[in-house]
């Protein structure tokens, strides 16, 4: 009894926050999802100390290496390895075959030196969490391309790049959606029809083919940073419209409240009711909205990368590996190549799931 | 009365398992019927009135349940525990509509809005065969619509509930109700939602109704004047249990529970003294996971007594021939723990 | 109702006109012309043109024209119904388009017709069994159809044919039938290739409409006028198809008009990963080269077919929920 109404006064004290916090905590498959997250973004921060090596060293002689399955025990207990693997060229085809070779060991280990590399750009460091024991080795953990490059570390530095485009772009909607949602529920009236009528023609275009328009439009001398801003602000441009209609609606509906009357009769400055008063109500249920809408982000900017308009190689992402396994013959002969595929589906569900249990527990009404 | 009761309801108990634990919404109701009689039920809002209406029609959602209890209806051919019928069983389903029907609280939303009150109408009386062709059926609403004082009954049978007014979408209501001449009459707060003046005509026009076909009803409401005028006989609830139970003359000149008291009080009074401010129950409904132990009242009580009352749950008990009263301040009788 | 219709129908060569002039600006916004990027390809091919004949077929095409001139040409054409000549191919626009353009439709209304066949009963059980192992496994089934680029589910699928079954299911037809004229043998063969692209291109949309229909039925299962069907005795799985599911459906096709476009937009994808006869492909080909005209016109057919998608689901809204048509 005590206890209960010690439970209560704590919720009825509690910040919107906490509410939040407690309510979310209680999906644990949100809760996992985030923390599959984090260590999406870890990567983010410094994908080259992820990496086994440079990933763009290239070896035609080990262009198709099939996976080097990491090993953590061997029969005498902890002693990291992956499989040795042996390549015979093929008489008739001439092509290199591989089998791997599970009597021979390569020896690996964490935190160990590996190729040179900077921190931010700014510190050299040849720390990497893998690395193989024998300097100068190298490891295929997911195989190589055509080019015989490291698929784990070019899908460590795909992630830097389409996590943040991802990211990026949800923030710059956000920017859009908040201000140009915002005038148009507040201030109604002119402003509104024409914000209304825009979010109507953006909302009916097509959209991919409106994006390969934009991108086909980016001039092909372009840096890959260039290019890398020109995609992530088109993807923005036709990804606020949503976000746009849904602030205007909650505008619309906390004009009419009471607290906001009581506000305005109190004197508040129209900026200070917006943003002291209204927008915190509807604060947590943006950064749902907006956590739902990075996956979407990142699945066109996968799409858009694959067609060969969005991010455009040497520059990385997990559109860009994936262009590798578009022929099938090539895919039958190296499966591997899906596996940024794979590794897309698992960050889009992780941003999912999050996203849900945000929009959950940041509903005051929901159970 | 020498018929029998056309419905006995014993130590009914429905509760609902959430998250954060069991919520006992009804905690062992006992009450009866007579066929005939209008029952008032009056409580306020959360105190079980609804859920046992839902129980006696079966129509409970889950995470709710009826954990004990019997409701027996009697039929000609004996009783029957409805309890006992699987809620979505054919035999249930024969029941619903036909021999119990159910006016609810909010005549807006309880229609659908897609289409029209005549035809879901019709589709109510078609349901239970009692007419032999949607055309006679049909002819059938009119009729109905005339009964329950709907002008125009040739166009308002093809509106749709939003185009009616809130007193005449509730005489739709009633009309639908009453299609198959049901024997028992469940009207859930059938006047809330609706103006005053209207609710006075509703109400008059039940009675005429209930003289005229001789249903038995189970009235629901927490406003007292609405029970003084319809009952013939009165259930005052508190948290799931029944406080006091007798004829309208004793709950309203005779009460003897502190709750009945002082809901009787609360009430605003003709004759009484002008800007003077009404008495109100002091405290507020327990949240519903936070039941109080012994008797439920006793935290807002102005009479409770520290030696039992917050330790030992009062039996409702007869003290006077028809009036049943739950409360140590008249009897001594608690439940066995 | 005949008015709302009306007013729309009026308005509609307004907005084409709008989206005529974004689309125009838009494939007129990359740097250099259809010709800088044809003198770029033959040199990477190892041949040249020379300045002289350069100028000549620039202005063969109207390509040295400002380009306002250039648009009002381009409308010019188009009222009359000639679409233009593609740059590349040097054959009428709507020769190009033509026949694909058939077959683009009939995809995005095949996967159309199974995703709703697919989503609308899934989200019933869904909802009407909440909660329940089959319910858990249905959403496990879309969290995952919804995180699936659609061309990687469709080069899954096409390696999984490759390497197992050793068949390419690429293209809209088997060898005998790609240059056959149209005969019933001919649809028979279509279908029989269509219903793999059509899945793949249909699973993620398939997907967010279970969700979206369960969620919606379940908020009007909670609403009072299924308790008073159910007072009235009527049998569950009637009242709930009568009822709730008929309310359920009306913010769903208001999303069709939404809906067909990220269809169009789908396919365009889709096709390019599975080489089918379809404007996707033709359209990617057209931005890639700057044929202009051609490309132009398929984003204008795109655009028209996502405003008549838009019509027809708001007529259709209005046509079921009278709460609608009584408004308009």
């Amino acid at each position: 009894m005590a206890d209960a109404q010690a439970v209560e006064d704590r919720i009825a004290v509690a910040s919107n926050w906490k509410l939040v916090w407690w309510r979310f905590r209680k999906h644990h498959l949100a809760v996992f999802s985030a923390f599959i997250l984090a260590c999406f973004y870890l990567v983010v921060v410094c994908p080259d100390f992820f990496s086994t090596q440079n990933p763009e060293q290239t070896d035609a002689r080990q262009a198709f290496v099939p996976l080097q399955p990491l090993h953590l025990f061997d029969e005498n207990g902890w002693n990291p390895w992956v499989p040795a693997i042996v390549g015979k060229r093929n008489p008739v085809t001439l092509r290199m075959e591989w089998t791997p070779d599970p009597t021979k060991k390569v020896p690996v280990s964490f935190f160990a030196p590996g190729p040179v590399y900077r921190v931010f750009g700014l510190f050299p460091t040849n720390i990497h969490l893998i690395a193989a024991a024998t300097p100068g080795q190298r490891i295929f953990l997911l195989g190589s391309d055509r080019l015989g490059r490291d698929q784990w570390s070019r899908i460590m530095h795909g992630t830097q790049t389409s996590m943040t485009v991802g990211l990026v772009a949800v923030t710059l909607s956000v920017i859009f959606g908040v201000v140009l949602g915002g005038i148009s529920g507040y201030a109604g009236g002119t402003a509104d029809q024409v914000i209304q009528r825009l979010i109507e023609l953006l909302q009916s275009v097509p959209t991919i083919p409106i994006w390969l328009a934009l991108s086909a439009a980016l001039p092909r001398d372009w840096t890959p940073i260039q290019v890398f801003f020109a995609i992530t602000v088109i993807l923005s441009l036709i990804g606020w419209t949503t976000l746009g209609r849904e602030v205007r609606g909650r505008f619309l509906a906390l004009r009419e409240e009471d607290f906001v009357l009581a506000a305005r009769l109190a004197g508040c400055s129209r900026m200070r009711i917006i943003l002291r008063h209204m927008v915190p109500t509807f604060l947590s249920h943006i950064i749902a909205t907006s956590s739902l809408a990075i996956p979407v982000m990142i699945i066109n900017e996968t799409s858009l990368s694959f067609l060969g308009l969005g991010i455009r190689p040497p520059a990385i992402s997990w559109g860009v590996l994936l262009q590798e396994a578009q022929n099938i013959q090539t895919l039958a002969l190296a499966p591997w190549l899906l596996t940024p595929g794979i590794v897309v589906i698992v960050a889009v569900l992780a941003f999912n799931l999050v996203g849900d249990g945000l929009r959950d527990a940041s509903d005051p009404y929901s159970h | 009365m020498n018929a029998p009761p056309l419905l006995r309801v014993r130590d009914l108990h429905v509760s609902f398992k959430m998250d954060e634990g069991t919520v006992r919404a009804v905690d062992g109701l006992s009450f009866d019927l007579f066929p005939g009689q209008v029952l008032g039920i009056v409580g306020e809002s959360g105190c079980g009135k609804s859920v046992t209406m839902k129980a006696v029609l079966q129509l409970i959602e889950p995470p709710g349940r009826i954990s004990k209890g019997e409701i027996l209806y009697q039929r000609d051919s004996g009783a029957i525990d409805l309890t006992r019928l699987p809620p979505k069983g054919a035999a249930m389903r024969a029941l619903r509509g036909a021999e119990i029907a159910l006016i609810p609280q909010e005549p807006m939303a309880a229609f659908s809005p897609v289409h029209t009150v005549g035809d879901q109408i019709v589709e109510a009386i078609m349901l239970h065969g009692a007419a032999g062709s949607r055309r006679e059926a049909r002819a059938q609403t009119i009729g109905l619509f005339r009964d329950v004082g709907i002008s125009m009954p040739e166009q308002r049978i093809d509106a749709y509930s939003w185009q009616l007014s809130g007193g005449l979408r509730q005489r739709a209501m009633i009309a639908m109700a009453l299609s198959c001449h049901p024997r028992l009459l469940i009207a859930d707060e059938p006047t809330t939602a609706i103006d005053v003046t209207t609710q006075a005509q509703i109400l008059a026009l039940l009675r005429e109704l209930q003289a005229k076909y001789g249903t038995s009803i189970i009235f629901i409401t927490h406003d007292l004047g609405v029970i003084a005028q319809m009952a013939d006989h009165v259930v005052v609830m508190y948290l799931g249990r029944v406080m006091e139970e007798g004829t309208v003359d004793d709950i309203f000149h005779a009460p003897k529970h502190p709750y009945t008291q002082a809901l009787l009080r609360s009430m605003p009074n003709m004759h009484g003294e002008t800007r003077t401010a009404l008495p109100i129950i002091s405290g507020a409904l327990p949240h519903p996971f936070n039941r109080p132990p012994g008797c439920p009242f006793h935290p807002r009580c102005p009479d409770a007594m520290a030696d039992r009352c917050a330790t030992r749950v009062p039996m409702p008990v007869e003290t006077e021939p028809g009036h049943i009263v739950s409360c140590f301040l008249h009897h001594d009788e608690a439940e066995p723990a | 109702m005949i008015r709302y219709i009306a007013q729309r129908l009026v308005l509609l060569p307004f907005l084409m006109l709008l989206y005529s002039f974004v689309i125009f600006v838009i494939i007129q916004a990359p740097p250099g012309d259809f010709l800088t990027a044809y003198v770029a390809t033959l040199s990477a091919s190892g041949t040249s043109i020379n300045a002289e004949m350069l100028d000549a077929l620039r202005r063969d095409y109207g390509l040295d024209q400002p380009f306002i001139v250039q648009y009002f040409r381009w409308m010019q054409n188009l009222a009359a119904g000639n679409m233009g000549l593609s740059l590349e191919y040097r054959r009428p626009n709507a020769d190009l388009i033509g026949e694909q353009l058939v077959l683009t439709i009939a995809l995005a209304l095949m996967s159309f017709v199974l995703t709703w066949a697919i989503a609308v009963p899934v989200g019933i059980y869904s909802a009407t069994h909440q909660r329940s192992v089959v319910d858990h496994i249905f959403t496990v089934i879309n969290y995952i159809g919804v995180a699936i680029p659609n061309f990687m589910l469709a080069l899954v699928m096409m390696w999984i044919a490759f390497s197992y079954f050793g068949v390419s299911v690429t293209g809209l037809f088997s060898p005998d039938f790609v240059d056959a004229p149209w005969s019933f043998a001919r649809l028979l063969d279509l279908l029989a290739h269509m219903w793999l692209p059509a899945i793949v291109l249909g699973i993620a949309g398939t997907a967010r409409l279970t969700r979206i229909m369960r969620a919606n039925l379940l908020d009007e299962l909670n609403k009072p006028y299924v308790v008073t069907a159910r007072a009235k005795g009527m049998r569950e799985w009637r009242l709930v198809l009568r009822y709730p599911v008929r309310l359920a459906l009306n913010p769903l096709i208001s999303t069709i008009g939404w809906y067909l476009p990220a269809l169009f937009s789908g396919s365009l994808i889709v096709a390019t990963v599975m080489n089918l006869p379809n404007i996707g492909p033709l359209l990617l080909r057209a931005l890639i080269n700057q044929d202009m005209y051609l490309a132009g016109g398929i984003l204008l057919i795109y655009s028209f077919l996502t405003i008549l998608g838009t019509l027809l689901s708001d007529v259709l809204l209005a046509l079921i929920d009278p709460r609608i048509r009584m408004e308009t």
